[in-house]
């Protein structure tokens, strides 16, 4: 591991995109960031706010690298309101990454909300590669729909992909979740063929229905998962799930880890390190 | 291999010197259970208080140049009720960090804390980030001296007191524990420091201050425990910036008869145990010497 990546560094927003009412996206310059897998994290310093765990995103401007936030909690509702200029500290990347292996011909990338933003770089990272893609991305209504554009400019030489959109109120593209359309895609294996690897990140419970699914019919799945972090770095063990870290052996798992991870789905630790069951809602 | 690695304290048979410091990875049993399989000897955990404590907002937690780190988790852990319940089955070698702000805290702890299956328990004095628990008490005699007491009159497990530079003279303090009743003591804990973002002025952590760990606090653990040792009867864990198997040599010959590592998780991973195990056991093999204990003090000479 490259130590230099711990040191928190400053960097300066230098655009800031509105993406949807309540998300953002901040755009900077990082030599770290820029060289960073599919999946991994930066830990985020809001000055005077918080620090969290971000995926890294892409950026349309050459050399530079971004973070894509939701406007949720204290953090990042304070991070929301900071205009082109305005500083913020990053330490990283961490984590694991995507995997793509060459022989594979169809995958599968579902996600919902920013949990869009890792598998949009791993979409980048696909551009050369002959591969059938089918991106599915879910979202509560049509103008918290986004990243359309950006999937759109990546694939644009790119024969063989198709972007499943799903609203909750039908507001746009399917009714319902995504994970309706991969259900209607799986059922379709004449139209769609074999699916070689499932790539997802999003809400957990959503994420758990997905490899509910995948280990059903026998589709290989890895999943970014989220926790609660102090350190990033492998530590604290406030991320853990049962016995890995989420920071340090993930953040993304594949089928074989997370049938072992008994927590997957079900539960997560809070600030003080007790479990809490994540809440149902249907 | 394990077998002339392993050492023996206060009556404790261990696999091996490492056991992992309190604050790091120390709040689920199926992490405890990865890092015995890992190669630790045992793992003290983070520190337990009566309630679940939040600890401060992010950052808590700051790298410093490539081999350090500074924290102010604010004693973050889940409470006395929750983690009885983690720790339930353990099967592992567990020392149990205990921290509180009235004797009747102490007390209380060590009296749930005292049937479950573990090893004993180290009594946080020293944690230089929280006003009224750790450090504020260490730096008074009087009240380590009750509270080593109370402790010590509510069970029969080792009881080891983790002693910081403060206010106090890190001697006096440990001598205090040692006539108290105390088992042995651990030093170094975490030493109160600060990071200043020069971009924005901003000190980095939530909490402002913090508790300094990793390769820049080696040399000041080395010296309090070669200086401890000279002073007490009692045994010692050394702990501070141990990143490497001759880190553990030099904490060995300063005095110590156990370690404690931490930092060295988070920069060089999870397979530290074994490449400091395997780096000791050279060494021994070299260096003719049959077990770990005759390294203990050897410095004492000089």
């Amino acid at each position: 591991m490259h130590k230099d990546i711990n040191s928190p560094r400053i960097v300066t927003i230098e655009e800031v995109i509105q993406e949807t009412p309540t998300v953002k996206t901040f755009v900077f310059e990082d030599k770290f960031s820029n060289i960073a897998l599919p999946g991994q994290f930066l830990m985020v310093w809001i000055p005077r706010f918080e620090e969290l765990p971000i995926s890294i995103m892409i950026s349309e401007k050459k050399n530079y690298s971004a973070i894509t936030i939701r406007k949720r909690g204290y953090a990042s509702s304070a991070l929301f309101n900071f205009k082109k200029g305005d500083k913020i500290g990053i330490r990283g990347p961490y984590g694991n990454s995507f995997t793509v292996k060459d022989n594979f011909k169809t995958i599968i990338l579902i996600g919902g909300g920013t949990g869009m933003v890792p598998l949009v770089k791993l979409l980048n990272s696909l551009r050369v590669k002959e591969l059938a893609i089918i991106i599915i991305m879910g979202s509560k209504t049509k103008e918290e729909i986004f990243f359309v554009d950006i999937i759109n400019k990546i694939l644009e030489h790119h024969n063989s992909f198709r972007l499943l959109i799903s609203t909750e109120d039908g507001s746009f593209g399917v009714k319902g979740l995504p994970i309706d359309i991969m259900n209607d895609i799986l059922q379709k294996k004449k139209e769609y063929g074999n699916i070689d690897m499932i790539y997802t990140c999003g809400p957990e419970l959503m994420m758990k229905k997905i490899y509910d699914i995948a280990s059903e019919k026998q589709i290989p799945i890895q999943a970014s998962l989220e926790r609660y972090m102090k350190c990033g770095i492998g530590i604290c063990s406030s991320c853990c799930i049962n016995d890995l870290l989420v920071c340090y052996d993930g953040t993304i798992f594949n089928n074989e880890q997370l049938q072992n991870l008994s927590e997957f789905g079900i539960s997560y630790r809070d600030k003080t390190g007790r479990i809490q069951k994540y809440i149902v809602d249907d | 291999m394990d077998d002339n690695l392993s050492i023996d304290i206060v009556g404790i048979n261990l696999k091996n010197p490492l056991i992992v410091a309190s604050g790091f990875l120390g709040l689920s049993q199926s992490i405890f259970n990865r890092l015995i399989n890992l190669g630790a000897g045992a793992i003290v955990s983070k520190s337990i208080s009566l309630l679940p404590r939040e600890g401060y907002k992010n950052p808590t937690i700051v790298p410093i140049n490539t081999n350090s780190y500074i924290n102010a988790v604010g004693l973050a852990n889940p409470g006395l009720d929750y983690f009885l319940y983690e720790i339930s089955n353990n099967k592992v070698p567990v020392f149990i960090s205990i921290v509180g702000s009235n004797y009747d805290d102490f007390s209380h702890l060590v009296n749930k804390l005292k049937n479950f299956n573990i090893l004993g328990f180290e009594l946080n004095l020293s944690c230089p980030h929280v006003e009224k628990m750790g450090m504020e008490i260490g730096d008074d005699p009087n009240a380590v001296y009750d509270i080593v007491r109370i402790i010590k009159k509510n069970t029969d497990k080792p009881l080891f007191v983790k002693v910081g530079i403060g206010k106090s003279d890190i001697i006096k303090t440990a001598k205090v524990a040692e006539e108290a009743g105390a088992d042995g003591i651990t030093a170094i804990n975490t030493i109160r420091a600060m990071k200043i973002d020069i971009d924005t002025g901003y000190p980095v952590l939530e909490n402002k201050i913090g508790g300094l760990s990793g390769a820049s606090i080696k040399p000041i653990g080395v010296r309090c425990v070669y200086e401890l040792k000279k002073n007490l009867q009692i045994p010692i864990i050394g702990c501070g910036g141990i990143l490497s198997y001759e880190d553990v040599i030099e904490y060995l010959m300063a005095g110590a008869s156990a370690v404690q590592i931490g930092s060295v998780l988070g920069l060089e991973g999870l397979n530290s145990f074994k490449e400091i195990l395997n780096g000791l056991y050279k060494y021994l093999r070299i260096k003719k010497y049959k077990d770990l204990s005759e390294l203990v003090g050897i410095a004492q000479r000089y």
